[in-house]
Parts: structure tokens; C-alpha cells; sequence
């Protein structure tokens, strides 16, 4: 455990450096996670958020009269303004934070991720911050649904 | 009835991401990804659009049908036309969602401060 | 000033003059608040940026202590200070007002310890008379800086951390007053390979405990001769990690206590593990422990500041998080 150094004529202790001592203290103090609670969270949460949605598509169609496709639209623009109002107005963040998964997977989550770096980044002027940072977390869903549309779609094409 | 599946297939879906989230200690932007990702690997066996029929928004809302609606899109040009058409399509059905966002994500950034 | 044992100082006319500090909302509320010297009722701190309202808590405290030890600006023939921005601007914007030299220093979270082993430097060897060290960190420029958006709807996990908003400052002298700086030990850059980065603390603690147990064998004191050993921000888990590796080494350490506990009501705010960043030790050390040490409540305090060496890009490189700790003691003279 000790090391004897020579240092100037004298002899110093030095601590002899064994991680394992320190990675078997991190080990036993590992923190649980509440998966269980948060598995229950996210699934009621995210659930009703899906039942919101599938009421007010419905009433698009029953009492609007709007056909399928224009009210799974307008059903969508709906969760993208509301998340985005939410976001600015600072309570999406404690939301995401009960609401875990139910927050994030939604389309809501995808509108949250614009809207925060878009504000966040809001200091550094309209052009340099604003419109540059927007999309530094949601890039990747743009990205990841052009790549695997393109790669499935011509395994489709050619499987035709 | 279709409320109910929307209630339990979205639920789950959520449910799935939590998991990995907690489980195997992923962020929330690699369960994104990954779910964008198969949501179109499931348009491959058709899968996706029973489900939507089945669960309505609980479908839609998720983060997968991104990943769905872009590939399907993709497609459908693609066959009309030509190959080159996939290209076009892969944005086509999706803009609307994405635009829309975009502006109203600017306009949120104009009018509000960051409240940390 | 001399040098003991391997990595230790021991000074010989350092003391305290006065020190100073200033925070946000959180912390004013927290356990500690009756002694913060001034407090902003939200982050902005009245300014249009976060990284501006960083800079107005910095220039807040020098006024302040400025004013406490009946100084002027002349009077001060430098400034030690750190925080948590690129390069730190923070430090940089802050002295850019005064008419004093200035040494801008980074050391992750050690700032505040940092500060005062470099300022002390100067005074026991007389160059100067009096230096005034000074540290902050900010919730939101480090969450900008180090995480995600403040809005973003992201779940953080309990281990994750509170950065304090929060400033703190100390004019250290040569002239005798009943608080000094005796001992310090300046720490080394220990990595046990951690990786997660929403859990610092626990990453930070093998070099907290490396530090502690080389102090005590520099110096051949045990740890009963301190009435309260302190750690910057270890948090909960980084804390039981610390007295773990203790026990191990056979150093019981009774006389305990972490900043990142001290600073926020664990049970009733919402920190999740605690306080973080340079304010962390920076506001606790400088308004609650001080006032102890004047009220001779504390004779002996040994405070070892933590701080955990990443930047976003090396945690998304997969690189490990070392950590640093350095370490000063206070004591009361009659």
C-alpha cells in the first residue's frame, strides 16, 4: 500500500495506487435505479398521452368530418404546438422528468428537443444560435429516418 | 375501442424506451434513434400500418412512426415512378410535421427566455 | 513556506481577511441561506444572459468583500480566479472591470481550493499583501455547457448532481487575523476508469480520499486533529465511496461532511444528489464555514475540493472521468 520515495535526502510515503480498491467502493456503492416506478410512470404517462391523441383524432373525423390522413396530421400539429408551449414555458423539463420515456418517445419529445436548443441557444443571436443549435439534438432522428427510409425503402423497392 | 389500444400500445411502446433507458443505461437520444430506426425496418414486413390501424394515435405519436411515414412515403414514390424517386419521397409525408415544428419551435424561441 | 512530505505546503503567514458571497434562488433557500451574503430571486440575476449573470455574482462578491474588509480596489494587487465556462470567459469578463492583475485558473470543480493554494503562494513569500480569490459556477451555463438544454424534457437520473449558482470570495493577507490558512496539499489526477457522467461524485472520490490520506501522512496528523474534514461535491453516492476507500486504508473519519449535502435540503428541494460545481465549496466554505471558524465554534477545518476532469467531448469519445483533489486547512489563531 505505501511507497518509501527519495526525494531532496529524505524519505516520503506515498500512496501506492491500486484502483481496485477504489473501483471495489464505487462497485458496492452502485445506485439503483427505480425501474419499476419508472417503467409505471412511463408506460400510464405515454399511454394517456396516446389516448389524448387517438380522442382527438377521432373528433377530427366524427364531428370535423376531416378524412383519415388530414387527422393524423392536424392530430400531430396539435401534440407539436402544445409540447413546444410547454417547453417554453419551462414546464416540458419537470414533466420529462416524471414522466421518463412517456416524454421523450412521443412526437412531443422530438418538438421539445427543437424548441429547448432553439431557446437555449437564443443568447448567441438569431442566426449563430437560434437557427444553428435547433436541431443539435433532433438532428439525429432527421438523419437516422433519411438513412433507414433509404436503406428499407430500396430493400423494398427491389424485393417489389 | 381503438381508445383503449391507443392507450396500451402507446403506453408500451414508452414502456419499451424506458427500459432501455434504464436497463442498459442508453440516453434518450439513442432510444429515439433506435426506435425511428424500427420503425422502419417493421415497414419492411408491413407491420407498421396494422398496428396504426389497430391503435390509432397510440401508433402515431410515438417516435416510430417517423421512421414508418418515411419509408412508406419513400416507397410509394419510388414504385409510381422511378429508383430515383425514393429520394424524393423520404421527406414527402413527413414535412408538414417537420416544418411545422421547426417554425413553431422559432417562434417559441423568440418569444420566450430560458428559465433553467 | 516550506515543503512537507511529498505533495504538501505548510504556510506560515497566511490568514483570511474576509470573504464573501453571492447566489441564486436554490441556494438561498437551502439549509445554509441565513448566511449568504446577497441572493437573486431567479438565475437571470437581473441580466440578459446566463453566463452575464455568472459574471454579475463574481463582480457582487468582490464589491462585497471589498466593502467587509474596508478595502478599495487599489488596495488588492490580485486575483486568483476560476470557473466552469470555455476557457473560462466568466473569470476573464469579470476582471476585465478592475484594475487588478489577474490569474485565471481552471480546476474543474477544485476552483475554490485551487484559488486560494496559488493565491497563498504570493502572500507567504510577501510578494503581495492581499489577493483575493475568487470562484462561481452557474446551473444553467454548466448544464449548457457540460449537458442538455435547460427545457429539454430528459429524465436525469437520481445520481446526477445540482450545479450551485453561486459565487464565493476570500482576500487572504499577511496581516494577522484570527482565521489561517496552514496547510495545503495539492492533489493528483486520479482515474479508477468511471464512465458515467451523470454520476460524477463517484468518480471524484478515489482522488478526494488519495488527497486526504496523503495530507495526513505529509503532516503525521491523524484525522481526529481536524474538527471537520469537508469535500467539495461528492454528493450522496460520491461521499459513501469516499469513506469506503477510507475504511479500507484504515482512516475512520467521524468528523465528516460534503459541501453538495450542506449547501441544499436533500429532502425537500429537488437536487437529486446534491450541489455541484466550484460555487458548491465555493459559497459553503465561504459563508457557513467561515462564520463557524469566526465564532471559534470550528478551530481546525481541512477542506478538499473535488473536481472531475471531462468535457462533453471526451465523455462521448467513451474516455473515463479522472478526478482531482486538492486540498487546504483553516485554522483559528488566538
Amino acid at each position: 500500500m505505501y511507497k518509501k520515495y527519495y526525494i531532496s535526502s529524505k524519505y516520503y510515503e506515498v500512496i501506492f495506487l491500486d484502483k481496485k480498491i477504489f473501483q471495489e467502493a464505487i462497485e458496492k456503492n452502485k445506485t439503483k435505479r427505480p425501474i419499476l416506478k419508472n417503467s409505471i410512470y412511463a408506460f400510464v404517462i405515454g399511454g394517456l398521452v396516446c389516448l389524448v391523441g387517438e380522442v382527438i383524432r377521432l373528433l377530427l373525423m366524427r364531428i370535423f368530418k376531416v378524412d383519415n390522413k388530414t387527422a393524423n396530421t392536424l392530430m400531430l400539429l396539435i401534440f407539436i404546438t402544445l409540447s413546444s408551449l410547454f417547453t417554453g414555458l419551462g414546464l416540458y423539463d419537470k414533466f420529462g422528468q416524471i414522466a421518463g420515456a412517456g416524454a421523450f418517445v412521443p412526437i412531443t419529445g422530438f418538438a421539445n428537443s427543437l424548441t429547448s436548443s432553439a431557446i437555449e441557444s437564443k443568447s448567441e443571436g438569431i442566426v449563430l444560435g437560434t437557427m444553428m443549435n435547433m436541431f443539435k439534438l433532433a438532428g439525429a432522428i432527421i438523419v437516422i429516418g433519411a438513412v433507414s427510409s433509404v436503406l428499407f425503402g430500396t430493400i423494398i423497392y427491389l424485393l417489389r | 375501442m381503438s381508445i383503449l389500444f391507443a392507450f396500451l400500445i402507446g403506453g408500451l411502446i414508452c414502456l419499451i424506451g424506458q427500459l432501455l433507458v434504464d436497463l442498459l443505461k442508453l440516453q434518450p437520444v439513442h432510444v429515439t434513434v433506435s426506435f425511428v430506426f424500427v420503425g422502419s425496418l417493421l415497414e419492411l414486413f408491413g407491420l407498421y400500418d396494422n398496428i396504426i390501424k389497430l391503435a390509432g394515435a397510440g401508433a402515431l405519436l410515438p417516435i416510430s412512426s417517423f421512421g414508418h411515414t418515411m419509408t412508406h412515403s419513400a416507397v410509394e414514390l419510388a414504385v409510381k415512378g422511378s429508383y430515383l424517386d425514393l429520394f424524393g419521397g423520404v421527406f414527402q409525408q413527413t414535412s408538414s410535421g417537420i416544418a411545422y415544428a421547426i417554425v413553431i419551435a422559432f417562434i417559441c424561441s423568440l418569444i420566450f427566455k430560458p428559465k433553467g | 513556506m516550506k515543503r512537507v512530505g511529498k505533495n504538501s505546503i505548510l504556510f506560515d503567514n497566511v490568514y483570511v481577511l474576509e470573504t464573501a458571497t453571492s447566489t441564486g434562488p436554490r441556494e438561498k433557500k437551502g439549509p445554509i441561506g441565513e448566511y449568504i451574503d446577497k441572493d437573486y430571486e431567479n438565475l437571470n440575476c437581473l441580466e440578459k444572459s446566463w453566463e452575464k449573470a455568472e459574471c454579475r455574482l463574481q463582480k457582487d462578491v468582490i464589491e462585497i468583500s471589498l466593502k467587509k474588509a474596508s478595502l478599495e480596489e487599489k488596495d488588492l494587487d490580485l486575483i486568483v480566479s476560476g470557473d466552469l465556462n470555455n476557457q473560462i470567459v466568466v473569470s476573464s469578463f469579470t476582471a476585465k472591470d478592475y484594475d487588478i492583475p489577474h490569474i485565471g485558473i481552471y480546476g474543474a470543480c477544485t476552483t475554490s481550493i485551487l484559488s486560494l493554494i496559488v493565491g497563498s503562494n504570493y502572500i507567504d513569500t510577501k510578494t503581495f499583501n492581499n489577493v483575493l480569490c475568487l470562484t462561481s459556477s452557474h446551473y444553467a451555463t454548466s448544464e449548457k455547457q457540460f449537458r442538455f438544454p435547460t427545457e429539454y424534457g430528459g429524465q436525469k437520473p437520481d445520481t446526477t448532481t445540482t450545479t450551485v449558482t453561486g459565487s464565493g470570495a476570500t482576500i487572504i493577507t499577511n496581516q494577522k487575523t484570527t482565521i489561517k490558512i496552514t496547510k495545503a496539499t495539492i492533489g493528483k489526477v486520479i482515474d479508477a476508469e468511471y464512465k458515467d457522467a451523470q454520476d460524477l461524485g463517484k468518480a471524484m472520490a478515489p482522488s478526494a480520499a488519495v488527497t486526504l490520506k496523503q495530507h495526513l501522512s505529509d503532516f503525521n496528523l491523524p484525522a481526529s486533529y481536524y474538527d471537520l474534514i469537508l469535500t467539495g461535491d461528492l454528493s450522496l453516492g460520491g461521499s459513501k465511496v469516499f469513506i469506503d476507500i477510507l475504511k479500507e486504508w484504515d482512516i475512520i473519519i467521524p468528523n465528516y461532511n460534503d459541501c453538495g449535502l450542506m449547501i441544499y435540503d436533500l429532502n425537500n428541494q429537488e437536487v437529486f444528489s446534491g450541489g455541484s460545481g466550484c460555487g458548491c465549496a465555493g459559497v459553503v466554505v465561504n459563508s457557513y464555514i467561515m462564520a463557524l471558524l469566526r465564532k471559534k465554534i470550528l478551530k481546525k477545518v481541512l477542506v478538499i475540493t473535488t473536481g472531475a476532469l471531462m468535457n462533453p467531448i471526451s465523455t462521448a469519445q467513451k474516455e473515463s472521468i479522472p478526478g482531482i483533489a486538492h486540498a487546504v486547512a483553516f485554522e483559528v489563531v488566538e
